[in-house]
């Protein structure tokens, strides 16, 4: 896949070196004067993961067709992880001692799926009220709001999204607000709390929306009422953060030049938008239709930031040119249509379509059962558009579940791709996973066994499940 | 090949209508007492399927059409579905399949006599998307109501035009936890009103009518009670599904179809000694709600396991995907002809439309796919599609919009694209 957006444009290089290590220009200690060092600096994590990987045993699958993430099918290959990161792939490698060794004769192994839009957590099972925590529903901007701090680690999806290979997914809030509020990326590694999951070192995304969810929740309470209001919501709020993020600016450099200065207040609100325009944090926005995502390319460039995916992008089959000359990814359903106005242009072969164009195509969830079956949602979409004379290889295609969404999220560096030195997330697959009947068989994640299908005693069972009706059934 | 085939095609659709052709070589599921046979001749007369031979027989008179290597199956049949009910749901004006109680009382105070064979639209968009991937029939039926029941459903053939196969096919009732949250609250309040309404059902006199129930109700329900229509009941936990048998057996005429079953599981044996068959969405696997804690994806193994009768298929716009749930159901469980038949031939069966359709047999309509491979696989489609003998055209407004904007590179606003 030759679409790398975030990287080419170095936002994820950016996020990585200056991202979490400390704001503005408050990284700069040479200027020892007392000022400097009484300035005012916001912690940047101030949720910090305590994620720990289940304990793993240096593992060889071998005899295995590979998928390795990156455009590579190695038939008969190996792998080996040890230590929690890929150690060796490839049909010649050095046999590690003292390593775990599974045959894979007839199996699969593919890098773990990463869902680029889940609500895991934040609208669980059970869909009562009381845990429908997904969309702060009370203002057209709400970039104040944090999902991770509505996410119920027990949510029993999590351990369903397991079994079908998902290692990592970023949670979004809902798409009432123009500005929803902060995405967060976990690992899926169910756990007591949201702290324990959290992937370390991911960026932070921002959840936006287009179209008739913000029109139709803020009609008639204020407003926008109309698209044209969304995108004054939109341009108003900008201009507040371009001034918000001047002021603080300014502030650092009067410290930095040892002057007296007063930090400006402190507005939650406008951290968040301040962080998406220094590139820190990553646009995920809902966005259907291909004259509205156009649009919001144009406020993009007005105000100078990154959308690194829409989401949806039911219509992104009419603007694929455009949206790789803006590099933004468009993470989308392979055949969902019709449900509104917005999403009634649907056509099969949407992501074969974008990809076809050379821009960056991902295969999303949105769902609690469709995040279980994303290899078999990324298989229609490649055979649609075989079906249509795009033809694109399987090793390819897996690129939609795995790089592609960890390079929206800023995580490519860590996942997305079985290469020496990265994260051992890894699924052994019973059969070609572009088939109905294959399963996740084995999930590794960080090199620990999260899910063995073999293994009913070992499944995870969450804390809402135990002592229920069949806890512990084949989920 | 695709190509080549589409042109037989295309000559087809002209002539079809009356003549006669024979679908020759492939490995055909019948669906019928033939079962699958490896590489049969499917004769087709006057819209009907008039034989299935063995092997690749040519028979004189019969224009041929060559499917060596493909699988062909009976058409599909849309078992839970709003079709031809509603174009766009949210936000975008009329929707038959949604109930506005307010202007239904005069007709209707429990929702029983609600018609929707009148509401059939054999235009909408969605039914040319269903069929080009092997639906070719649908039971269609009011979706929302604050009603007890449902309505009467109809089952329609998917075509543009002669689309009602049987109007006032069914009548549906949901009993699960939202069923009950619109009659009284609770289940104490709606159990007896359903049963009411039936035993009073069993009493209907046309001529002469002072029961509680509204005569058009009363007529309704006096055609379920009598088993000439399935009663659909809707219900997720152990104990609503026992107390669903338990009113199969009260009225000893009543047909109960079961639907949604999302424990069904549990009670399988019950079910099958009941002969009650059922409706499924096999991928639900969640505990979305205390009357569904025993969500799995085992659900549609176990039940055929133990003998129950499934049908698949609980969607309308992406009842398409019904083959993707049944290849799940297999993948987890189900033997694959039970997966095969929960979208054909336990369909019809249900519905009592199993002399007409949901089989390749001699006799029945001649609604048949052919598909490019093993239909419940989602790298597989239906490459042509036959519904009363005649080859649909293999379009939808998707493949136009498709086939439009699948070269961007074009001189004149895409508006003047046709494809």
């Amino acid at each position: 896949m030759h679409s790398t957006s975030l990287l080419q444009r170095g936002l994820v290089i950016g996020l990585l070196s200056a991202g979490l290590a400390a704001c503005g220009g408050a990284d700069e200690p040479s200027s020892a004067s007392a000022k400097a060092k009484d300035a005012v600096q916001i912690n940047p994590d101030p949720f910090p993961s305590t994620y720990q990987p289940i304990p793993s045993a240096t593992t060889v699958i071998q005899n295995v067709s590979i998928i390795d993430g990156i455009g590579g099918l190695l038939e008969n290959a190996s792998i080996v992880f040890q230590d929690g990161k890929i150690t060796a792939l490839g049909n010649d490698i050095v046999m590690p001692e003292n390593a775990t060794v599974i045959d894979g004769k007839g199996k699969w192994v593919t890098p773990g799926i990463i869902d680029t839009h889940s609500h895991l957590g934040v609208y669980p099972s059970p869909d009562t009220r009381s845990h429908a925590d997904g969309n702060e529903m009370t203002s057209p901007v709400t970039s104040q709001v944090w999902a991770e701090h509505s996410v119920w680690p027990f949510d029993p999806g999590f351990q369903r999204a397991l079994a079908g290979g998902v290692t990592a997914m970023q949670i979004l809030p809902g798409s009432a607000n123009l500005f929803g509020g902060r995405t967060v990326v976990l690992k899926n590694v169910p756990d007591r709390t949201m702290q324990d999951m959290k992937f370390p070192g991911a960026p932070y995304g921002i959840k936006m929306a287009c179209g008739e969810n913000p029109k139709r929740v803020y009609g008639n309470k204020g407003g926008p009422g109309t698209r044209m209001g969304n995108v004054a919501g939109y341009r108003k709020a900008w201009i507040q953060a371009t001034d918000y993020k001047n002021q603080w600016d300014e502030y650092y450099t009067k410290i930095d030049a040892g002057e007296d200065a007063q930090a400006p207040k402190r507005d939650l609100q406008m951290e968040t938008l301040k962080g998406v325009l220094e590139g820190e944090i990553i646009v995920h926005m809902h966005c259907y239709r291909a004259d509205e995502m156009t649009v919001m390319m144009d406020v993009m460039q007005e105000f100078d930031y990154q959308i690194g995916s829409f989401h949806h992008a039911v219509e992104a089959y009419k603007i694929a040119d455009k949206l790789r000359d803006n590099n933004v990814c468009s993470s989308m359903w392979a055949d969902w249509w019709g449900f509104k106005m917005e999403a009634y242009d649907g056509i099969r072969e949407n992501v074969p379509m974008v990809h076809n164009a050379g821009a960056c195509a991902v295969v999303h969830s949105d769902s609690d059962i469709g995040i279980q079956r994303l290899n078999q949602e990324m298989a229609k979409a490649w055979s649609d558009g075989k079906r249509v004379g795009i033809d694109i290889s399987k090793a390819d295609a897996w690129q939609w579940v795995s790089a592609n969404p960890a390079k929206s999220l800023g995580i490519f560096d860590q996942t997305g791709s079985l290469e020496v030195g990265k994260n051992a997330d890894v699924v052994l697959w019973t059969s070609d996973p572009f088939s109905t009947n294959a399963q996740a068989e084995k999930v590794f994640i960080d090199g620990g066994l999260a899910f063995d299908r073999n293994d009913p005693e070992n499944w995870p069972v969450s804390d809402f499940e135990l002592g229920q009706i069949a806890a512990g059934d084949v989920k | 090949m695709k190509r080549f085939l589409l042109a037989i095609f295309a000559c087809l659709t002209m002539t079809a209508h009356g003549a006669q052709f024979a679908i020759v070589g492939a490995k055909v599921h019948t669906m019928a007492e033939q079962g699958t046979l490896e590489e049969a001749t499917i004769l087709i007369k006057d819209g009907y399927i008039q034989d299935v031979l063995k092997g690749s027989q040519t028979v004189r008179g019969y224009e041929q059409i060559n499917a060596k290597g493909k699988v062909v199956t009976p058409g599909l049949i849309g078992a839970y579905t709003a079709l031809g009910l509603k174009e766009v749901g949210l936000s975008a004006g009329q929707v038959d399949s949604s109930v506005d109680m307010e202007h239904a009382e005069h007709l209707t105070s429990l929702g029983a006599a609600l018609d929707v064979s009148y509401a059939i639209n054999s235009d909408s968009s969605l039914i040319p998307v269903a069929r080009i991937e092997g639906f070719t029939a649908a039971a269609t039926n009011i979706e929302r109501s604050g009603f007890l029941f449902k309505g009467q459903g109809a089952i329609m053939h998917l075509t543009d035009d002669d689309a009602l196969l049987k109007s006032r096919a069914f009548v549906s009732v949901d009993v699960t936890n939202s069923g009950a949250d619109r009659v009284g609250g609770t289940r104490a309040v709606m159990w007896p009103t359903l049963i009411n309404a039936l035993t009073e059902a069993l009493e209907f006199d046309n001529e002469d009518w002072d029961g509680m129930l509204s005569k058009a109700d009363a007529e309704a329900l006096s055609h379920v009670v009598a088993g000439h229509i399935p009663l659909l009941v809707m219900a997720d936990r152990k104990a609503d599904i026992l107390q669903v048998i338990a009113l199969q057996q009260r009225f000893a005429k009543l047909n109960v179809v079961l639907v949604n079953g999302v424990e069904a599981w549990r009670v399988a044996e019950q079910l099958a000694q009941a002969n009650i068959p059922v409706i499924i969405n096999p991928e639900y696997n969640l505990p979305g709600g205390f009357d569904r804690l025993g969500a799995t994806l085992a659900n549609a193994g176990r039940l055929a396991q133990a003998g129950v009768d499934v049908a698949i298929g609980m969607e309308t716009h992406n009842i398409r995907l019904a083959t993707q749930h049944a290849g799940n159901a297999v993948a987890n469980g189900m033997p694959y002809q039970d997966g095969l038949a929960a979208l054909t031939s336990n369909v019809a069966k249900i519905y009592g439309m199993d002399k007409q359709v949901g089989s390749i047999k001699a006799g029945m309509s001649a609604d048949v796919v052919i598909w490019s491979g093993d239909p419940l696989e989602v790298t597989e489609a239906a490459e042509q599609v036959f519904i009363k003998g005649q080859a649909i055209e293999m379009r939808s407004r998707q493949t136009e919009l498709r086939d439009r904007y699948l070269d961007l590179e074009q001189a004149r606003p895409m508006s003047y694209v046709r494809p």
